[in-house]
C-alpha cells in the first residue's frame, strides 16, 4: 500500500521547464528547504531525485520544477498530466538547508537550478538575512521564478548569456563585480549546472566567502544504501543523499561529479534519443 | 539392534541430487539455477530420514523448525501438512529453503551426515513450500480478534516481515514501514532472481497483508517522521528491523572511478530496478566485459554471477584469503565456479586505474599470504611485498561487507548503539535503551542471515506481546 501520489497542477515554465504539484501531504507537512524527493513514473520507471521547491501543508501538495534531460523528465512532462499519479514519490530526503542569518547572502541560480534556490531564498529572508540574488539562463524564454525570486530578494539581478534579457553574461561575472565593489557578503549559496557551481566556488575563493553548492550526483535508493550517489568533499567520500545535498563549494570536486553523471551516456541515449548528460535531473 | 538395522536400510538411499539448469545455458538468463524436487524426489529423500528420537537438526535450526514431523509428512505424501508444519515456526519457508546455510545449520548436525550425507532438509523444506505455494492453497491461519494495541514495525526485510505475521496473527494491529517502493528488504533488493525469484517474496508479502498487516511504502523513518512520532500517533511498541544497508569502500585510490559499484548498488539496479532487462525496464546499469568483484561473501558471489549474465566475458573474483576462509555458502561458490568464474585468491585491491574520462580499466592487486589467526579465529592475510599485478577491467564491484545505516538511530534519542553504530539490545528479546522500543535482525548483529533475522523478529514478538498483551 502507498498513498496516492496525485498530480493537481502542472504548468510549463518555458519549452523545456515544467512545474508539478504534487499531492503528497505528509512529505509537504514535513519538509524543510533544501530537502528532495524521488519520483518514479510506474513499475518500469527508474528513481530520481528531484527538489521540493515549495510545499502547501493545507492542501497536503509539494512542488517541484524540473528541465526534460532524459526519458524520465521528458515522459513527465509529455505524458503526465493533472490526475495522473506516479508510483513512488519518497522524501522528504537529505539534509535540509542550513538556515540562519549570516547577515549578507548572495544567492545564485542557474537555468533548473533556480528552482532549487528558490526555497533556501525564500528561507533565508524569513531568517532575517538581506538577500541579494542572482539568476540566470540561456536566453529570455528559460528564464523562470523571476517574480517569486524578487519577492523573496532585496535585490534581484537578472541575466542571460545571449543578453536577451537583463545582464549580458554569466551569473558569475556579476557576483565578481559584486564582490569587487566590496561590497560586504557573509556566504554565498550557489546551485544550477556543475560548470557553473565550479565557477562561482573560483569567484569567491579568493574572497573566502563560505560558499554553499547543491550537487546533484545521480542517484538509486537515497537513502544511503548504495553509494551511486558518492561525491568527493575535501579528498573524504561522502554520500549526497544522506550526507548532503549541499557541500562546501570550495572542497566539491566538481571534476569527478561531471564524470559520474556521464556514466549513462550511452545508456540514455539508447534509452531516448536525447541526452540529458551534462546536467542530470534536479 | 532395530534401529540400527533400520538405519542401515535407510542409508541406501543416495541423497537425491537437486536438478538443475546447465550452466552454459543458465548464465544467459536470470532464472533460477536449481529446479526444485519433484514429488517422488522428494518423498525419496525424505525417506532417508531416520527419525531420530533426539533429532540434532532441530537444534541446528535457529527458530527449531519441527524438521521431522515436516519431512515424516513428505514422506507420507501429504505435503500441504508438511508446509503447515514449517509455518508454525518459519514464516518464509520458500525462502529459507533457497538461502539458508543448511550446511552450518540443521543438515550439519544430522546424524546421516556424520557417516555419509545429510538429508537434504532445505530442498525439502523448499519442496514443501513451493508445492503450497503452486497448489494455490496457502492457507491463512485463525486471526485472535484486535487487541486494540498497535505496533509499528521499520523495515520490511526478513526480521520485520517476520514479527510483523506473528503479531497479526497475535491479534494486533500492525503497520510496517518501508523505504524503498518495494516490501522484502535484501530479499528483493539484493539476492538476484535467480537464485530467490521475487514471486516468492511477493506472495509471501501477499500473505501478511491477507493477515491483515498494513505496509506502507516509500516511508523512511528519521526522514518523514520519527520513532518518537510513532509513539505520539498512537502506536504502543516499535520494531526496529531496518538492516546493515550502508556499504563499505575500501578507501583505496580510484573507488570513484566510473564503472566502480557498491555490491548494493549494482544488485539493486539489477534485481530491485530489474536494470538486467534495460531497456524495456529504465534504469541502466553497465554490461562490462571484464568485471571484476570484490569480496568473498554470498553477496560477491550474487554479484559476480549476475555480471556473468550480464553479458562478462571474464568475470573474477577478487580475495584477500584462501578459498577455505570464504565466508560465501559452498553451495554459491560450486556454482560460480560451474559457471566459469575466475577466482583470484589471496589477492587485495591496492588501486585503480583510469582513463582520462574517468572510467576504470584497470586494478593493481597485490597478492598475500596468511598470518596469525584474528580475532575472528580467520587466519589474517598479509601483503605480499612487490607482488603487484595489473588486470584490465571496465566493471569492478565492491563487496566487501555492510555496516549500519545511521538514519534511525541517529534520529532517535535514548536509543543507544554500539561503537560501529548497530543497535545494543538488552537481552535475547531484542529490548532496547528506549522504552517499547525493539530491534532485531542485521541492525544488531552486523550483516548476518535470513534465518537469524527472522528469529530475532519472532522473539521480539513474543517479548512484545509478553508485554502488551492482555
Ligand atoms: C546480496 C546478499 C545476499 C545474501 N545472501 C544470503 C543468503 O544466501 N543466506 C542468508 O541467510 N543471508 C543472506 N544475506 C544476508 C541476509 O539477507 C540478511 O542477513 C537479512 O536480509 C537481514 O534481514 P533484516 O530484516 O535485518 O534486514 P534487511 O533485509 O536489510 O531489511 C531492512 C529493510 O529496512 C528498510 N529500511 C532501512 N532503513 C529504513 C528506514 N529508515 N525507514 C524505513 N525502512 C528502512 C530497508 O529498505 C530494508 O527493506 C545476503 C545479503 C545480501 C546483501
Ligand atoms: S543514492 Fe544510494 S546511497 Fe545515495
Amino acid at each position: 500500500m502507498s498513498p496516492n501520489y496525485v498530480i493537481t497542477q502542472k504548468q510549463n515554465l518555458s519549452e523545456t521547464v515544467v512545474r508539478m504539484e504534487i499531492r503528497a501531504p505528509e512529505i509537504a507537512k514535513r519538509r524543510r528547504a533544501g530537502q528532495f524527493v524521488v519520483l518514479k513514473i510506474d513499475e518500469k520507471g527508474e528513481r530520481i531525485p528531484l527538489t521540493i521547491v515549495d510545499s502547501d501543508a493545507e492542501a497536503g501538495t509539494i512542488t517541484i520544477i524540473f528541465q526534460v534531460v532524459g526519458k524520465t523528465t521528458a515522459r513527465m512532462a509529455e505524458e503526465m498530466g493533472v490526475g495522473d499519479a506516479f508510483e513512488v514519490v519518497q522524501g522528504p530526503l537529505g539534509r535540509p538547508t542550513e538556515i540562519e542569518n549570516f547577515g549578507r547572502v548572495v544567492c545564485v541560480g542557474g537555468g533548473v537550478g533556480v528552482g532549487v534556490i528558490y526555497p533556501i531564498t525564500k528561507a533565508l529572508k524569513e531568517a532575517g538575512n538581506e538577500v541579494v540574488s542572482i539568476i540566470g539562463a540561456r536566453t529570455k524564454d528559460l528564464v523562470i521564478l523571476e517574480d517569486e525570486m524578487a519577492a523573496v530578494s532585496d535585490r534581484l539581478i537578472v541575466c542571460t548569456d545571449d543578453g536577451s534579457y537583463g545582464f549580458h553574461g554569466f551569473v558569475s561575472v556579476v557576483l565578481e563585480d559584486l564582490i569587487a565593489s566590496g561590497e560586504r557578503i557573509d556566504r554565498v549559496f550557489a546551485i544550477g549546472p556543475v560548470p557553473m557551481m565550479k565557477v562561482v566556488a573560483e569567484v569567491t575563493r579568493p574572497a573566502g566567502i563560505p560558499t554553499i553548492v547543491s550537487l546533484n550526483p545521480i542517484m538509486v535508493d537515497a537513502t544511503g544504501m548504495c553509494g551511486a550517489c558518492r561525491v568527493s568533499v575535501g579528498g573524504r567520500t561522502r554520500f549526497a543523499c544522506v550526507d548532503g545535498p549541499e557541500f562546501d563549494g570550495h572542497e566539491v570536486d566538481f571534476d569527478l561529479l561531471t564524470k559520474r553523471l556521464r556514466m549513462y551516456c550511452e545508456q540514455e541515449a539508447e534509452a531516448y534519443e536525447r541526452h540529458r548528460c551534462g546536467w542530470h535531473g534536479n | 539392534m532395530e534401529t540400527e538395522r533400520k538405519q542401515e536400510k535407510k542409508e541406501k538411499i543416495p541423497r537425491q541430487a537437486m536438478p538443475e539448469q546447465d550452466p552454459a545455458r543458465r548464465i544467459k538468463n536470470f532464472d533460477e539455477v536449481p529446479l526444485g524436487y519433484s514429488p517422488e524426489t522428494a518423498v525419496k529423500e525424505a525417506r532417508r530420514c531416520i527419525q531420530c528420537k533426539k533429532p540434532g537438526c532441530i537444534a541446528g535450526c535457529p527458530v527449531e523448525v519441527q524438521i521431522p514431523k515436516f519431512i515424516r509428512e513428505i514422506a507420507a505424501g501429504d505435503f500441504l501438512a508438511a508446509a503447515r508444519t514449517l509455518k508454525e515456526t518459519n514464516s518464509l519457508p520458500a525462502v529459507c529453503g533457497r538461502v539458508c546455510p543448511q550446511e552450518d545449520q540443521c543438515e550439519k548436525e544430522c546424524v546421516l551426515g556424520k557417516k555419509g550425507e545429510p538429508v537434504a532438509i532445505g530442498r525439502l523444506e523448499r519442496f514443501a513450500a513451493d508445492y503450497e505455494r503452486a497448489r494455490g492453497e496457502v492457507s491463512v491461519p485463525p486471526v485472535a480478534p484486535p487487541n486494540g494495541k498497535r505496533v509499528a514495525v521499520i523495515g520490511a526485510g526478513p526480521s520485520g516481515l517476520t514479527i510483523a505475521g506473528d503479531l497479526a496473527k497475535l491479534g494486533y494491529e500492525v503497520t510496517v514501514f518501508e523505504a524503498l517502493h518495494k516490501a522484502g528488504g535484501v530479499l528483493i533488493y539484493g539476492i538476484p532472481e535467480f537464485r530467490l525469484p521475487k514471486a516468492i517474496v511477493e506472495a509471501e508479502v501477499a500473505y501478511l497483508e491477507k493477515l491483515g498487516v498494513k505496509i506502507v511504502l516509500n516511508t523512511v523513518i528519521g526522514r518523514l517522521k520519527t520513532v518518537d512520532d510513532l509513539f505520539a500517533e498512537g502506536f504502543h511498541a516499535v520494531y526496529v528491523a531496518v538492516g546493515a544497508g550502508a556499504p563499505v569502500f575500501m578507501n583505496i585510490p580510484g573507488e570513484n572511478l566510473s564503472g566502480i559499484y557498491s555490491a548494493n548498488e549494482y544488485l539493486t539496479r539489477s534485481n530491485l530496478m530489474k536494470a538486467y532487462r534495460f531497456p524495456e525496464y529504465d534504469t541502466p546499469i553497465i554490461r562490462g566485459r571484464n568485471v571484476a568483484v570484490v569480496g568473498g561473501g554470498n553477496v560477491a558471489m550474487d554479484a559476480v554471477r549476475t555480471a556473468l549474465r550480464l553479458g562478462a566475458q571474464n568475470a573474477y573474483i577478487i580475495y584477500r584469503r584462501s578459498e577455505k576462509e570464504m565466508p560465501a555458502r559452498i553451495e554459491e561458490v560450486h556454482h560460480a565456479r560451474e559457471e566459469g568464474v575466475k577466482f583470484l585468491l589471496l589477492t587485495n585491491p591496492v588501486e585503480y586505474l583510469g582513463d582520462d574520462g574517468g572510467w576504470v580499466r584497470g586494478v593493481r592487486c597485490i597478492r598475500m599470504e596468511l598470518g596469525e589467526p584474528d580475532a575472528s579465529g580467520r587466519r589474517s592475510p598479509i601483503p605480499v611485498p612487490g607482488s603487484e599485478f595489473v588486470i584490465d577491467v571496465d566493471t569492478v564491484v565492491v563487496a566487501v561487507g555492510t555496516m549500519a545505516n545511521p538514519i534511525v538511530p541517529a534520529t532517535t534519542p535514548g536509543l543507544e548503539t554500539n561503537r560501529r553504530g548497530y543497535i545494543v539490545t538488552l537481552d535475547e528479546w531484542g529490548r532496547t535503551t528506549r522504552e517499547n522500543v525493539y530491534a532485531g535482525g542485521d541492525i544488531v548483529t552486523g550483516s548476518a542471515t535470513v534465518i537469524l533475522a527472522m528469529g530475532a523478529g519472532r522473539k521480539a514478538a513474543a517479548a512484545i506481546h509478553k508485554k502488551l498483551g492482555s
